[in-house]
């Protein structure tokens, strides 16, 4: 237990938590609690939804899990990490302004909301919703396992009173504060992330005599980590291109991704997020994995992967800044986990009990709804989390690939192009899921060398446009 | 609303600003994909070095994040238009 390490990240918590009660401030004010409440009522500027991306995207996967596996692997994995500078620029620019109108257009508050909007059909909502409380659960329940370790290996505390103490200060200011708290916090943190990694990676290769001398160490114990191939070569260009997919492009269709891209107040906002994303997003990425790997040669031999960030940063930085830099994967994990943890609480909510179970509900008891609807998902992560699983990322990386390869053609094309309809929406979703996890359950080496999700994505675009066109005639004259 | 889709002037400028995403996705992993494995494929002995780090590493991912950071801000600051979202004062407040 090491208090000069605690009080920094103490200090951290309480102000993510003055954020919430902040931003519920502005709820109680507002007029139309659904919009405000998930969306922020659409008023994002530039800078904030930059960060709020980035913080998205740099969840526990990459942070705790992904230095840890370039600690194995070695400069492979940072080549590959390095896929994700495609997310800055690519989901805004693809999303972009035609979901911006199209999405203000449908008076939508999340991604299927736009989806009903678009398709007009309550199964493609139905099994939408389902696939959002299904995957993000388990996602989320990752994450929860993360941030556990983390404060785990900082503090000392027991995994259980981690966890907990985790739990709380997460449910605490989602449940107050909604997406504007959400978003702002994720702002902070992306800052934490930002200048957190920068001072841990230059202490880190101080502490290891300079990038030549480590360099030469990990040339001396394995040259292969050196490579593209990854420590035992097992690393082959084609599967380390398929994250292109999975963690670049890919990412596209994400719920917790498109939600942020209706968020933004107006196309000057977008544009100042594209620069800013895609510079904060890479310099992250790119620092953060190169600390898993420069992190080898001073503290060799650790064993669990998660740990490798808490412990580099606790040897080669005083033990204050150690305190302030770890917040930086703690604000990760909290800016995933509370954004998901929204998302859920949205799905069930909104596309599912104010859609098919009771519409005219009052505002009132949609705000009670949603605040006890979050909380209670928040208890459920919080007993699963209690016996977890050992491999934090690829079970977060599953609920990933599952989500992307049900939503990506849906939004992408149902926005350029005219002629997807309904039809083609639910078998390219049913497509996507059932091959995803048939193929996920059936092979143990990766098909023709990629990740799991590169085919579940294929399929479901021909499956989207070919029952489109075949169900072209059902169709016609349905606009209004 | 649903027929005047293509007729919206706004639509054409966000049709090209999602062609332009794809265009520099395609760039960036040409790069990453060449330097990556043009240059890393040799034995490590055979490896150069720049600020210490092998060079594939430098061109392929520091290079590269360069290059897109660079591109995506000349990008968006010539080609891509300022449009407005609501037209019909769609949104409350």
């Amino acid at each position: 237990m090491n208090v000069s390490v605690i009080i920094p990240l103490l200090l951290f918590l309480i102000l993510i938590f003055f954020f919430g009660l902040w931003s519920s401030r502005q709820l109680h004010a507002s007029q139309n609690f659904l919009e405000d409440y998930f969306l922020g009522g659409r008023q994002l500027g530039g800078f904030i939804l930059a960060m709020t991306m980035t913080a998205t995207y740099g969840s526990a996967s990459s942070f705790v899990g992904g230095p840890g596996v370039a600690y194995t692997q070695g400069l492979g994995w940072v080549l590959l990490a390095m896929s994700q500078v495609a997310t800055g620029y690519f989901v805004l620019m693809i999303l972009g302004k035609k979901f911006a109108i199209m999405a203000r257009k449908y008076n939508a508050v999340t991604l299927i909301d736009f989806l009903k909007g678009r398709y007009n059909s309550k199964w493609v909502v139905i099994t939408s919703a389902l696939s959002i409380i299904i995957f993000l659960f388990s996602a989320m329940a990752a994450q929860w396992v993360g941030g556990a370790r983390l404060i785990e290996s900082i503090t000392g505390l027991s995994y259980t009173s981690a966890l907990f103490l985790f739990a709380l200060s997460v449910l605490v200011y989602v449940i107050i504060g909604g997406f504007r708290a959400v978003a702002l916090t994720d702002t902070v943190q992306g800052i934490v992330m930002f200048f957190g990694t920068l001072i841990l990676l230059v202490a880190t290769i101080i502490a290891g005599g300079g990038v030549s001398s480590i360099v030469a160490d990990l040339s001396a114990e394995n040259p292969n980590l050196l490579t593209p191939y990854g420590a035992n070569l097992d690393l082959t260009p084609s599967y380390v291109s398929s994250f292109w997919i999975l963690v670049g492009v890919g990412v596209v269709g994400l719920p917790q991704v498109t939600v942020r891209a209706m968020s933004y107040k107006s196309s000057k906002a977008m544009h100042r997020a594209l620069i800013i994303g895609t510079i904060v997003v890479g310099f992250i990425m790119l620092n953060m994995h190169l600390i898993g790997v420069f992190a080898r040669p001073i503290l060799p031999g650790i064993e669990v992967g998660d740990k490798v960030m808490p412990l580099i940063a606790q040897e080669v930085l005083p033990p204050w800044l150690a305190g302030i830099v770890l917040a930086a994967p703690m604000a990760a994990i909290m800016s995933t986990v509370d954004s998901l943890l929204l998302l859920v609480s949205s799905a069930i909510l909104k596309d599912v009990y104010l859609n098919y179970v009771k519409p005219d509900a009052s505002n009132q008891r949609v705000k009670k709804l949603s605040i006890t609807i979050t909380a209670v998902l928040g208890i459920l992560v919080f007993l699963m989390a209690l016996n977890p699983p050992d491999l934090l990322i690829w079970l977060n990386l599953f609920a990933f690939g599952g989500l992307e390869a049900v939503f990506i053609w849906p939004v992408v094309m149902g926005l350029y192009w005219s002629k997807g309809n309904k039809y083609g929406a639910l078998a390219s979703m049913l497509v996507g899921i059932g091959s995803y996890i048939a193929i996920d359950q059936m092979t143990t080496t990766p098909l023709f060398g990629m990740h799991t999700v590169v085919l579940p994505v294929l399929s479901s675009l021909v499956i989207y446009v070919l029952v489109s066109l075949f169900t072209q005639h059902k169709v016609t004259e349905h606009q209004h | 609303m649903e027929n005047n889709k293509n007729s919206d002037p706004r639509f054409k400028i966000a049709h090209r600003e999602a062609l332009i995403g794809v265009g520099l996705a395609i760039i960036n992993f040409v790069w990453w994909f060449a330097f990556a494995y043009g240059l890393g494929d040799q034995t490590p002995e055979d490896y150069t070095y720049i600020w210490g780090l092998p060079s594939w590493f430098v061109y392929s991912c520091i290079g590269g994040f360069i290059l897109m950071a660079v591109l995506v801000t000349f990008v968006v600051t010539v080609w891509f238009k300022e449009v407005p979202f609501d037209e019909e004062g769609g949104g409350p407040e």
